[in-house]
């Protein structure tokens, strides 16, 4: 039949992982045959109910908060106590590797910090990093109307070393926010916008020491908002963009 | 915790036993720090960790008692298997009914239902998946796509039963 070697193909199309130009020419024939586009609705459906129905488990509260306590009360525990301090252990050091925080004493102030630090590495990680895709700041803004309960203005980047990337929703300690990424020289670099009434501790008491994180950090608070910026960018670069975030606001 | 939640998931669906999915998660955390020196920066970091998870599923008792019967990927089999043609009565069973499609993934070998959530739950590309299960691109598409007809036979299946 005509359409054997598109249907062949189907899966592979619905997966996103035909070339470019191919996808193209799919496109297109895909919405000229009745047949192929039949069997595209019935596969997407197959695809979305497995979607619905393997998003089945969570972790219970008590696993949860079990490694959670391993972690805050046994963080330098050696691996020779015990398999479950060596996972404990585990946990604090892959996460802890990641943002480079120092977690055995941590103080509330310092836990914000690491898990923004884990907020951009874990987006940076994600096949898809930023849910609006675009440079253009007015596209961004209102993208994130009715997602987060404020508003936020963006910095004009023209003649800046800066590009907008795009944007996404995130949450630090279940408080919506906007989590904006920006490129400098092939460094990413994000930007993390909270209400500053709903953050868990007070951040400007003795800041962090860089030594403590791998990244540059920048963050302060302007008009009852909490701004984050963090990335492996220079030091120079991460407050440049927070100069320019501090005059757009 | 990074993908703590999915990882979790994911082992539950391996192990189709919740003790032995937290347990496989620490383990999963215990070996990513173990061979931290061994993931390099900029690579992808989800494949990594799932490669992780699943390697230790794999040497656990309970993946290799799931493993023995999986069939290895004989790419040459792929027209072997029988061609599935959704009914509008199939189509309509998806929709209603969640967990006919449930018993249906955990009726699959091990080794379609691993692929398939990756793809489909995960989101995973094949590149992704290639490198979390350690196999060749190639493979991937064969494997996913017999995964697929395997799931549209049991759900065939399925539905047949409950009609009769």
């Amino acid at each position: 039949m005509v359409c054997e070697s598109w249907k062949a193909k189907l899966d592979t199309y619905l997966d996103g992982e035909v070339p470019e130009g191919e996808m193209r020419t799919f496109d297109a024939h895909v919405r000229g045959c009745p047949s192929c586009s039949a069997d595209a609705l019935t596969r997407v459906q197959m695809k979305r109910a497995i979607q619905v129905a393997g998003k089945r488990y969570t972790p219970s509260a008590e696993f949860r908060k079990r490694m959670q306590q391993k972690i805050a009360a046994k963080p330098r525990r050696s691996f020779r106590l015990g398999w479950t301090f060596a996972a404990a252990a585990a946990v604090i050091l892959v996460v802890g590797t990641l943002t480079s925080v120092y977690l055995g004493t941590r103080s509330g102030r310092d836990q914000v910090f690491s898990e923004i630090a884990d907020l951009h590495v874990a987006a940076l990680a994600s096949s898809s990093p930023v849910d609006v895709i675009s440079t253009d700041r007015h596209t961004v803004k209102p993208w994130f109307q009715g997602k987060i309960p404020f508003a936020f203005n963006l910095p004009e980047l023209q003649n800046s070393e800066f590009s907008l990337l795009g944007g996404r929703m995130t949450y630090l300690d279940q408080t919506p926010g906007a989590h904006l990424i920006y490129d400098a020289r092939k460094h990413h670099i994000s930007v993390f916008i909270f209400q500053e009434r709903s953050l868990p501790a007070r951040l400007d008491r003795d800041p962090l020491s860089p030594k403590q994180l791998t990244f540059n950090m920048e963050t302060w608070t302007q008009g009852g908002l909490r701004y984050f910026v963090v990335g492996d960018a220079s030091a120079v670069d991460i407050e440049n963009l927070a100069k320019l975030f501090k005059a757009a606001s | 915790m990074p993908h703590f939640e999915r990882l979790y998931n994911f082992a539950c669906w391996l192990t189709h036993d919740r003790q032995e999915a937290e347990d496989l998660v620490q383990e999963t955390y215990a070996k990513a720090l173990k061979g931290f020196s061994s993931f390099q920066l900029g690579t992808n970091f989800r494949a990594w960790i799932y490669k992780i998870l699943r390697n230790a599923f794999l040497t656990s008792r309970t993946g290799l008692e799931a493993t023995v019967t999986v069939p290895l990927d004989p790419e040459d089999e792929e027209e072997a298997l029988p061609a599935v043609k959704e009914t509008p009565e199939t189509i309509l069973l998806l929709r209603s009914d969640e967990q006919l499609v449930r018993q249906a993934l955990e009726g699959l070998p091990v080794a379609f239902r691993e692929i398939l959530l990756l793809c489909e739950v995960e989101e995973m590309s094949y590149q992704e998946i290639s490198s979390a299960l350690d196999i060749p691109m190639g493979t991937v598409m064969s494997r996913l796509s017999r995964a697929r007809k395997a799931l549209r036979g049991g759900l065939q299946q399925q539905f047949a039963e409950r009609v009769n």
